[in-house]
């Protein structure tokens, strides 16, 4: 197998299609740093990625191993690194480098519980700000959320292409569940596969960073004397560490590109979104309770909608705050403490009640039983 | 060499941002000497990583080069991407000692250990200098800095040994009181294959330098060049004989299998299996 995974239906477990999907989207760079529930995913492309010409190594910690991936990116390569909570935190500087000099990479974050050791072997859905606002500074993000093998593939493929389409760091916000389950998954013909490269600059251009929303990245040594940097910079890349137009300028539009852009970076499923009584809001291993919760309370009488986020940020707020004009009450289930639910009352305005469900500990998924239970409660007035 | 060396060749038109008497100048021009005397006519075959302190900001953006200025001791990571992605450039990391042996130490023993393709250029000047004089891993015993107002009660490290004992394949050091041993070792290095270290140890006046009592940048100078022992004298020396003193010379020299030869290596034997 020298190439991406041939067309066909398989039984592969999450990490092995994010690895897969890497592969498909053009990866051809991965250095990272062993760590549960992530490590398969090294393991995977260690591999695999020499067969299709790619380089894989694992660096002595996760800060190396994003610093390597940032400068595959500048040398050209689409590239990857995978990692859990902990490794994520010390990603945290190099997250900063990578949105300020409009570096494209992915980063698979597989979340278990923390936070620190916490439990290591167990699912969370615990680092959705840090996805966030993990890294210091005026910043924005884009984060994916996959609930089921399949969107391992499909939404690391998607990844790679948000990455390279808008020039800026990706993450895949995976959890312990997804990434270890195993189930069907279809690949699709590699012709069906849409994959997108970075814009490169033409021969006389010079301002890779800046003039246009998303400037054309040239690699080192293509004979552009691109000079990188991480502190505020003008649009040909030089420094200016004091004119406060420059800095403003610089970060309105890194920020800018994503968040002008959101409504195209929205990806969701939706049911009964325009007529519910109560609507779900959720996202990764939590959302695969809802599809039950919905069948059992429709058999209770009562009326459930859901949007099931695949992208967490930017946040959805225009998708969210539409299912509040139509639904009398919304749940947001989370493998955590409240992490999006102040996200989605924000975006609610008021207009409706937003209840949070929420359990963390063990691994435990919140169960359809559990969020029936609360929705019953809460519509029924039962209190 | 038929061309007339000139500095202003491989730099940008923009003025050096260093203080007056810092011994980044010294460096700059030695590298680049090393660069025209190995008959570069450009630095079109060069990359360029670099951390944050003062000897990060001699190839980035001063040279007329593609430079990647990274964060904080994360330069030499950046450069094993970009090595490995393009074996076929020279990739050149400046640093600090702050930056290579303090907070970004680990990578550059690995790197040694990997026998990493790239050549390390350290400029020790024993002290943070870009924030105020703070002390470093490689501040002499005794020596007052800001954040040792009573003198070092650490030990300094001793890089290029460390860098020896991990497997790189051509170290050194020198002063920038040594400016033709500083150059032919810069030289050396960059036609090494494998991993290259040059520790150029240099001097700070502005924050070192009048705290130690030694004023200007000559004081500096002499102090460096009275300090030096050739490799070969310390090695007849007693360790408590050397406590203050600056080792000079060629360290190792070897051939060895390097980690870009090594992973593609592996990718040749991965196709043909798969």
């Amino acid at each position: 197998m020298t190439k991406a995974i041939p067309q066909g239906t398989y039984f592969w477990q999450g990490n092995k299609a994010c690895a897969e999907g890497a592969i498909t989207a053009g990866c051809r760079f991965f250095a990272g740093y062993p760590i549960t529930p992530a490590s398969e995913i090294a393991e995977h492309l260690a591999k695999r990625l020499p067969q299709v010409g790619g380089i894989a190594i694992q660096m002595e910690d996760e800060i190396a191993s994003l610093g390597a991936v940032i400068g595959a990116s500048w040398a050209g390569a689409k590239a990857m690194t995978a990692t859990s909570g902990p490794g994520f935190s010390l990603m945290q500087e190099n997250i900063g480098y990578a949105f300020m000099t409009e570096t494209p990479c992915v980063i698979v974050d597989i979340q278990r519980a923390g936070p620190s050791t916490g439990q290591a072997t167990k699912c969370s859905q615990g680092d959705v700000m840090q996805a966030r606002w993990g890294t210091h500074g005026d910043h924005t993000m884009i984060a994916l959320s996959p609930n089921s093998v399949q969107e391992m593939f499909d939404l690391t493929i998607r990844a790679f292409n948000l990455a390279e389409k808008y020039r800026t760091l990706v993450v895949l916000l995976a959890d312990e569940i997804i990434a270890h389950m195993r189930e069907e998954i279809t690949t699709p013909p590699s012709e069906k596969i849409e994959v997108v490269n970075r814009k490169k600059p033409e021969k006389t251009e010079k301002a890779f960073f800046g003039s246009q929303e998303i400037p054309p990245m040239p690699a080192v040594g293509e004979g552009y004397n691109v000079p990188v940097t991480g502190s505020t910079h003008n649009e040909t890349g030089h420094r200016y560490t004091a004119d406060p137009i420059v800095h403003r300028q610089l970060l309105e539009r890194l920020v800018g590109k994503i968040e002008r852009n959101a409504d195209q970076l929205v990806y969701y499923e939706g049911y009964n979104v325009d007529d519910c009584e109560a609507g779900i809001i959720s996202y990764g291993c939590t959302s695969r309770a809802i599809y039950e919760t919905v069948e059992f309370a429709e058999k209770t009488g009562i009326k459930v909608g859901f949007i099931r986020l695949k992208t967490l940020w930017p946040f959805p707020d225009r998708v969210v705050w539409e299912m509040a004009q139509n639904a009398k009450m919304l749940f947001v289930p989370e493998m955590n403490l409240k992490q999006l639910f102040y996200e989605v009352k924000r975006a609610v305005e008021g207009a409706v009640p937003v209840f949070p469900i929420n359990k963390i500990g063990g691994g435990e998924m919140i169960t359809p039983e559990e969020l029936l239970s609360e929705i019953v409660r809460r519509t029924r007035n039962l209190d | 060499m038929t061309e007339r060396f000139s500095a202003r060749k491989y730099l940008r038109d923009i003025k050096l941002p260093f203080c007056l008497g810092c011994g980044d100048y010294t460096v700059t021009n030695c590298f680049l000497r090393a660069v025209h005397e190995l008959e570069h006519k450009d630095l079109s075959k060069f990359v360029f990583c670099s951390g944050i302190g003062c000897a990060s900001w001699i190839p980035s953006p001063y040279f007329k080069a593609d430079s990647i200025h990274t964060t904080h001791g994360r330069s030499i990571p950046v450069a094993t991407g970009v090595k490995l992605v393009r074996p076929d450039l020279n990739v050149v990391v400046f640093g600090g000692d702050g930056d290579l042996v303090g907070i970004g130490l680990s990578h550059l023993i690995h790197a040694a250990r990997r026998n990493l393709d790239i050549t390390v250029i350290m400029v020790n000047n024993m002290v943070y200098g870009m924030t105020g004089g703070q002390v470093a891993p490689t501040t002499p015993l005794k020596a007052k800095t800001t954040t040792t107002p009573y003198g070092n009660f650490e030990y300094p490290l001793d890089a290029a040994r460390l860098v020896t004992t991990a497997g790189a394949s051509h170290v050194a050091r020198w002063t920038t009181a040594h400016i033709e041993q500083l150059k032919e070792a810069m030289k050396k290095a960059l036609r090494t294959k494998g991993f290259a270290f040059v520790e150029a140890v240099s001097q700070c006046p502005t924050a070192f330098g009048r705290r130690v009592g030694l004023k200007t940048a000559a004081d500096m100078l002499r102090w460096l060049k009275k300090n030096s022992v050739p490799l070969k004298e310390a090695e007849r020396m007693a360790e408590e004989e050397l406590i203050g003193k600056i080792v000079v010379g060629e360290f190792v020299h070897r051939q060895l299998p390097t980690f870009t030869d090594a992973v593609y290596e592996v990718i040749r034997e991965a196709k043909k299996s798969a």
